[in-house]
C-alpha cells in the first residue's frame, strides 16, 4: 500500500510537471552543468595522471578506516590487548607512507 | 521488512549483470567495474545472510572484501594505466600480442 | 559486555611474521638506499625464506607427534600437510630468488620492490596453506594473486609483460568473484565460514540443498581458475609467455600449489558429504586438463609457452590423484608438487639463461646445438625435460607412478588410463627441444652470445638437480614424509 502510494506520487509529479509546466528551450538549459552556468572549459579536459596518484592513496589509506570502527565501538572492552593489536596495524599503515614519501611518489613534480 | 529471498535474486541478478559484462563489453576499464559489480553483489548476498542468520561473520567477510577490492582497484588501475602508456589503448581486443 | 579474547599463539605464526617483516624490511630498503648496497636486497630476502624454512622444519608449536595445533580462535591450524606445503613455497621462493639475482639486473627492474612483492605473496601462499577458515584462506589467496599481479607486469617497457598482467587481473579477479560468491552462499546455507563447522553442519543438517550445490559448484570454478584447469585455463599461456620468466617460474611452482592446498583443504575437510558430487566433476576436469594441455602444447614453438601448456597438463596429473581423495591420493599430491617445483623451476632456469637480455633467444631453434657449447646445461635441460616427461630415475617418473598408483588402488582405471596416454603423448614435445639440443648441429649463420652463468644461478641450478635426483633415485624418505603430512588431516 505504502509503495503503491509512493510510487503513484511520483508518477503523479512527473506526469503534472511535463503537462502543466512552462517549456522554454535554450542553448544553456542543454549545457553539461547544472543550473544553465556557463562552462569555463570543456569536460573533456584531460586531467595529469598525478591525480590519479593521490586518489588511489587515499584509497588505499582510507578504506583501512573501516578496521578502526568496530574497533573503536569496542575499545574499552578490549582494552590493552586491542590497543596493542591496532597499533601494530597503523604502524604497518605508517611504514607504508613513509614508503610511498621517500619513493617520491608525494611530490608534485 | 524485506524477506531474504528479495536480496538474494537481487545480487544474483547483479552479480549475472557483471558476469556478462565481462564477456561482452571490450573495454578494460569498463570489464573491471563489471567485477566490481560482482564483488558488491557478493557483499550483498553476505549482508543478507548475515542479518538473516544474526551472525556477525558475514559482516566480517564483507569489511575484508571491500579492503580487497580497493586494493584490487589500485593495482588494476595502474596495470591498465601502464598498458595505455606503451600502447595507447584500453580495447581488449587489440591486446592481442601473443597467440598459439 | 564481556568480550573472550580468543588464546593466540603467536609460536603458530612465526614463519609468517618473519616473511612479512623481511617484505617490510626489502621494501624500506628500497627507499633507504644507503644502508646497504641495492646488489644485496636479493641476498636479505633470501635470508627471510631460509629463516622461515628453518622454523617451519623445526615445527614451530607443533608437537613431536605431528598433531595439529589450532590457535587464533581454530582460524589457523599447524599441521603437517601445511607445513609440508609451506616448505615447497619458501623452497620455490628461494629458487626464485636466486634466478632473479642476474635476471632483474639485465632488465632495470633490481628494486625491493620485486623481492618484496614475492615475500608478500610467499606470505599469501602460507596463509592458503595454514588456514582453517574461508576467510582466512581467502585473504592469503588475495594477497598472493594481487602480487602476482604486478609482478607479471614488472617489466614496465615491456608491451607483453603489460598486456600478460593485464589478462591475469582481469581474469584473476573474475574468478575471485566466482570463488567469492562460493564461499557467501556456503555461510548462507551452514552459517559458519570455518572448514570443521560447514563439515558439521552438513552431515548433521538436511543435505543436498541447492544453495550449497551451486556454493560448491561456483568454490569448484573459482579453484579451477586458480590451478589453470580446462576450461578455466584459457589465461595461462599468455601470462606464462608474457611475465618475465623468473616470475613464470614461481607462478607455475609455488601459487599452483598453494591453490591445490586450499582446494584441497576445502573439498576435504568442508565438504566431504558432498563427495559424490565434486568427485565426478573433477574426474572430468582431470581428464580435460591433461589431454587439452599436452595437444596443444605439442604445436608449440616458443619454448616458455610451451612449458605453459606442459604447466596445465601437469595440474590435470595432480587432479587425476585429487579424484581419489584418500590418503595415498592426498600424499602423492604432495609428493608431486615438491618434485614439480624441482624441475620446472630448473627448466625455466635454463630458459632464462639461454634468454639472455630482454629475453629474446625463447624459441625452439636457440636450443639447437647446445649440447656441442654447453654440455653441461644441455644435460641439465635434459635431465629437467626427462623429468617432466616422466622418465626414470628422476623425480617425475616416481611422483607419476605414485599418482597413477593412488588412482588404480581407488578404481579410477580409466582415469589412470588416460593419465598414462597422455604422458606418451607428452614425450614428443619434450623430445623436440632434446633432439635440437643434441642431435642438430649449431647453425653457423646465426650469432651465438656467450651464456652467462653467475654463482646464484649455479647453486639453484645445483639444487634442482640434486633435488630431481634425489628424489628419483632414494625417494622413499620423501614419500613417508608426505604420508605423515596427511595423517593429522
Amino acid at each position: 500500500m505504502m509503495l503503491l502510494l509512493a510510487a503513484g506520487t511520483a508518477a503523479g509529479i512527473l506526469v503534472a510537471t511535463t503537462l502543466i509546466g512552462p517549456k522554454k528551450e535554450f542553448a544553456d538549459k542543454m549545457e553539461p552543468f547544472e543550473c544553465g552556468e556557463h562552462p569555463i572549459v570543456s569536460p573533456k579536459l584531460r586531467f595529469s595522471v598525478k591525480f590519479y596518484l593521490v586518489a588511489i592513496f587515499f584509497v588505499i589509506f582510507d578504506i583501512e578506516a573501516v578496521f578502526l570502527y568496530p574497533w573503536a565501538v569496542i575499545f574499552k572492552d578490549l582494552g590493552i590487548f586491542g590497543f596493542v593489536e591496532m597499533m601494530i596495524f597503523i604502524i604497518i599503515l605508517a611504514i607504508g607512507l613513509i614508503y610511498v614519501w621517500r619513493r617520491g611518489a608525494l611530490e608534485w613534480q | 521488512m524485506v524477506p531474504l529471498n528479495h536480496y538474494l535474486i537481487l545480487s544474483a541478478v547483479l552479480f549475472s549483470i557483471g558476469a556478462v559484462g565481462v564477456f561482452t563489453r571490450r573495454n578494460a576499464l569498463i570489464i573491471y567495474m563489471c567485477i566490481e559489480l560482482m564483488l558488491n553483489a557478493v557483499n550483498l548476498t553476505f549482508i543478507a545472510f548475515s542479518k538473516f542468520l544474526n551472525n556477525m561473520d558475514g559482516h566480517i567477510f564483507t569489511f575484508m572484501v571491500m579492503t580487497v577490492a580497493a586494493a584490487e582497484a589500485a593495482v588494476g588501475l595502474a596495470i591498465i594505466i601502464s598498458m595505455f602508456r606503451n600502447k595507447e589503448t584500453v580495447n581488449v581486443d587489440e591486446i592481442n600480442l601473443m597467440k598459439g | 559486555m564481556e568480550i573472550l579474547i580468543p588464546t593466540i599463539k603467536l609460536a603458530t605464526i612465526y614463519p609468517e611474521i618473519i616473511i612479512t617483516t623481511f617484505a617490510i624490511l626489502v621494501l624500506l630498503l628500497q627507499v633507504f638506499p644507503t644502508v646497504i648496497g641495492k646488489d644485496y636486497l636479493g641476498y636479505t630476502s633470501l635470508a627471510g625464506v631460509i629463516l622461515a624454512a628453518i622454523i617451519t622444519g623445526q615445527g614451530g608449536a607443533s608437537g613431536e607427534g605431528g598433531e595439529a595445533i589450532y590457535s587464533f580462535s581454530n582460524m589457523w591450524v599447524v599441521d603437517n600437510y601445511s607445513r609440508f606445503f609451506k616448505l615447497i613455497f619458501l623452497l620455490g621462493t628461494g629458487l626464485t630468488i636466486l634466478i632473479s639475482i642476474k635476471y632483474t639486473k639485465d632488465e632495470g627492474i633490481n628494486n625491493g620492490e620485486y623481492y618484496s612483492l614475492l615475500l608478500f605473496a610467499t606470505a599469501g601462499m602460507m596463509l592458503m596453506a595454514g588456514g582453517t577458515d574461508l576467510i582466512v584462506i581467502f585473504l592469503g589467496l588475495e594477497l598472493m594473486s594481487i602480487s602476482l599481479y604486478v609482478l607479471a607486469g614488472y617489466v614496465r617497457k615491456r608491451l607483453i609483460s603489460n598486456e600478460s598482467a593485464l589478462k591475469y587481473f582481469l581474469l584473476g579477479s573474475f574468478a575471485t568473484g566466482f570463488l567469492l560468491y562460493g564461499i557467501a552462499l556456503l555461510y548462507g546455507a551452514t552459517g559458519t565460514t570455518s572448514l570443521k563447522g560447514i563439515s558439521g553442519f552438513i552431515s548433521e543438517a538436511s543435505f543436498g540443498s541447492p544453495i550449497l550445490i551451486m556454493g560448491m559448484l561456483l568454490l569448484l570454478i573459482g579453484f579451477g581458475f586458480k590451478i589453470a584447469a580446462v576450461p578455466f585455463h584459457m589465461w595461462t599461456p599468455d601470462v606464462y609467455e608474457g611475465a618475465p620468466s623468473p616470475i613464470t617460474a614461481f607462478m607455475s611452482a609455488g601459487p599452483k600449489a598453494a591453490a591445490f592446498a586450499a582446494f584441497l583443504r576445502v573439498f576435504i575437510e568442508a565438504l566431504p558429504s558432498l563427495q559424490g558430487i565434486w568427485v565426478d566433476i573433477i574426474w572430468v576436469l582431470a581428464a580435460l586438463t591433461m589431454t587439452i594441455g599436452n595437444v596443444i602444447a605439442l604445436v608449440q614453438d616458443n619454448v616458455k609457452r610451451m612449458l605453459a601448456y606442459s604447466s596445465i597438463a601437469h595440474a590435470g596429473y595432480v587432479l587425476v590423484a585429487f579424484v581419489s581423495t584418500d590418503k595415498l591420493g592426498v600424499a602423492s599430491i604432495l609428493y608431486y608438487m615438491l618434485a614439480y617445483t624441482f624441475m620446472n623451476i630448473g627448466a625455466f632456469a635454463i630458459v632464462i639463461i639461454i634468454g639472455g637480455k630482454g629475453e629474446e633467444k625463447i624459441n625452439l631453434k636457440d636450443y639447437t646445438g647446445l649440447a656441442y657449447r654447453y654440455p653441461l646445461t644441455a644435460a641439465a635441460m635434459c635431465l629437467f625435460l626427462l623429468s617432466l616427461t616422466g622418465i626414470p630415475p628422476t623425480a617425475g617418473f616416481m611422483g607419476k607412478l605414485y599418482i597413477f598408483s593412488a588412482a588404480i588402488k581407488s578404481g579410477y582405471v580409466g582415469l589412470a588410463t588416460i593419465a598414462v596416454l597422455n604422458s606418451v603423448i607428452s614425450v614428443y614435445y619434450y623430445m623436440k627441444i632434446i633432439l635440437a639440443m643434441y642431435m642438430k648441429e649449431p647453425e653457423s649463420s646465426v650469432q651465438h652470445s656467450p651464456l652467462v652463468f653467475t654463482p646464484a644461478m649455479i647453486i639453484a641450478l645445483g639444487l634442482a638437480v640434486y633435488g630431481v635426483l634425489r628424489m628419483g633415485i632414494f625417494p622413499s624418505a620423501y614419500i613417508s614424509m608426505a604420508q605423515q603430512s596427511y595423517l593429522s588431516f
